[in-house]
């Protein structure tokens, strides 16, 4: 298999195959935790409980007082990367192409260079937050094999897509092939790890806040 | 006067213009600016090379490309000065005469005589798929090859299989390299290959007495060595994303990047954007049409000349049934905890404080 062939293995029938199995995860996984369900509360609620959902989800985002200080890498590193991760995946210009040619939507880019910077800070922030991981001992203590192996499935695609435009390492065909392919291995793994929280995050957030305001704890 | 500067000069091109002509061929291949002059000195010296050039599974766009690109052309009057031995297309002998050429031709130059090869080899029903004088392309190449000093495979069919290996293949296409392993070799592929890479690593051949760097396809390096985005005038477009949406819309006519329309420069290894074509006109995309990267291993099942490279390559067939798919699983997997819910419900005994105290009163 030639370079051209893998790229145009990794563009159809690669492709085709990580989105079934992202999709048939996704509806999976939501329609599984979603029916869960819980026992009817046939007590009255003690706030609005609606309106601790909203509370909470915002609350979330925000570190809770003193910890921001016992452990700033989290936070900013955290933040640094997700953003960073949203603008790249999400106003590459080729990466628009993707979407409006599965999806019919589309929206400006940002310039080549814009997204060239972005993907060095996010990189650099996913390194800062994996060495923090290891470094420190209750991080460490907390971490299990699926924390490593979702960053290694987060990592790559931003690495080899950077290696592909910066023409490093490999020729680009072969470099640009195994962006596509490590892209793939992470939306098709995504159901099934905890990378799943890019769909549940908001919504288990939401949750918490509106089952504590039924008891009358808003957090 | 030697030969091929009294050749060059009854066409009209003076030792000035055969010495500019070699300096631009020395600084395309990246070679310092002293072996223009060397070039130039040893393609004088040299004692007509005998070239035989063997058409196979092809289409003669590649001898066309070298002997018309535009008239007259240094590389066609070189090649004029080349002595060439064998080349059906070219030749007035026919038919035992051309063979009877042939076989003098390669008698004679035995391991000195360059071998240029256009066209893929047919490996099906044993070469029967093209045989030239009776004899198959295979047969002829395993004769001719191991007696070459070179061999160059010229366009993309002889380097990669072209588009006679392409899909489904019917006649088992092979490139020259899958034949001849232990020649020194170099493909100058494209459909057809730029005329001045050909006379760049004859030049190279016979002034250093060795073929030029080639890189992992066995492409001169100095021609291949970078893409036709990274290279092309349009690429400012691309970095601030100004496409052109149709062959005839108001991007299309302000020169935008021509990417959404299925241009395969970004994975296209050649040098059409900076060497060009014509006597240096301009190049596919300069004329308005994406790349479609013909120069490229498989370009022809590349996934469409027409469909960006962002696109998927081919339908999504597998998406509908799979959110089917994860709808059932999930109503499955739904009913099942409901299930295991209800049972637990059902085996739930309520317990009363008499079953809480210790039968025996003992300790707690």
């Amino acid at each position: 298999m030639n370079a051209l062939e893998f790229l145009a293995w990794v563009r159809g029938p690669g492709l085709d195959l990580a989105l079934a199995v992202f999709a048939l995860g996704v509806v999976w996984r939501l329609i599984e935790i979603y029916t869960l369900g819980r026992k009817p509360d046939l007590a009255p609620p003690r706030r609005v409980p609606a309106a601790s959902g909203w509370h909470t989800l915002w609350r979330r985002m925000l570190p809770p007082p003193g910890m921001f200080r016992r452990s700033p890498v989290s936070y900013v590193g955290g933040y640094v990367f997700h953003l960073g991760l949203a603008i790249v995946v999400f106003f590459f210009i080729p990466h628009i192409q993707l979407i409006k040619a599965l999806l019919g939507l589309s929206w400006p880019g940002l310039p080549s260079p814009v997204i060239d910077a972005v993907t060095v800070v996010t990189l650099a922030a996913m390194v800062v937050v994996l060495i923090d991981r290891v470094r420190r001992p209750v991080k460490r203590y907390l971490s299990t094999f699926e924390d490593y192996f979702v960053w290694v499935l987060t990592f790559l695609p931003v690495l080899t897509g950077y290696l592909a435009v910066k023409h490093l390492w490999l020729p680009y065909t072969t470099m640009l092939a195994l962006h596509i392919l490590s892209a793939e291995l992470l939306i098709a793994l995504l159901p099934f790890t905890k990378l799943f929280h890019a769909f549940t995050a908001w919504g288990s957030r939401w949750f918490n806040g509106e089952i504590n305001a039924r008891r009358g704890v808003p957090v | 006067m030697n030969e091929l500067q009294e050749r060059l000069a009854w066409r009209g091109i003076s030792r000035r213009g055969f010495l500019k002509y070699c300096t631009m061929l020395a600084s395309l291949m990246a070679l310092p600016p002293a072996a223009g002059q060397a070039m130039a000195e040893a393609l004088a010296r040299a004692r007509r090379p005998a070239v035989i050039w063997l058409p196979f599974q092809e289409c003669t766009g590649c001898l066309e490309s070298i002997t018309r690109s535009h008239t007259p052309t240094i590389e066609g009057l070189i090649f004029d000065a080349l002595s060439l031995d064998y080349s059906e297309t070219l030749m007035a002998a026919a038919g035992h005469q051309a063979e009877q050429a042939l076989k003098r031709a390669v008698e004679d130059n035995a391991g000195r005589f360059i071998l240029v090869i256009d066209g893929s080899v047919p490996t099906g029903l044993n070469g029967a798929y093209s045989c030239i004088a009776g004899r198959s392309n295979l047969d002829l190449l395993r004769e001719v090859a191991p007696k070459a000093a070179v061999v160059i495979a010229m366009g993309s069919c002889a380097a990669f299989g072209g588009i006679p290996a392409a899909r489904p293949n019917p006649t088992g296409a092979v490139a020259i390299s899958e034949i001849v392993r232990d020649k020194p070799l170099v493909n100058i592929p494209g459909c057809p290959p730029i005329p001045v890479v050909m006379t760049g690593v004859i030049a190279h051949y016979l002034t250093f007495g060795s073929l030029p760097e080639l890189d992992r396809l066995r492409r001169p390096r100095a021609f291949y060595g970078e893409t036709i985005h990274d290279r092309c005038y349009r690429r400012p477009f691309y970095d601030r994303g100004l496409f052109a949406k149709s062959f005839d819309d108001e991007g299309a006519r302000q020169g935008w990047c021509l990417f959404e329309l299925g241009c395969k420069g970004p994975v296209t290894y050649n040098a059409c954007a900076h060497v060009k074509w014509n006597d240096h006109t301009s190049f596919p995309i300069e004329s308005g049409h994406g790349c479609i990267g013909c120069s490229e291993p498989g370009f022809w099942d590349a996934g469409g000349f027409y469909r960006p490279l962002s696109a998927p390559a081919g339908p999504l067939k597998l998406a509908a049934g799979a959110v089917a798919a994860g709808a059932a699983v999930g109503v499955a997997v739904a009913i099942a905890n409901r299930a295991r819910k209800g049972a637990a419900r059902a085996a739930h005994v309520t317990a009363t404080v008499a079953d809480l105290e210790k039968a025996d009163g003992g300790e707690r």
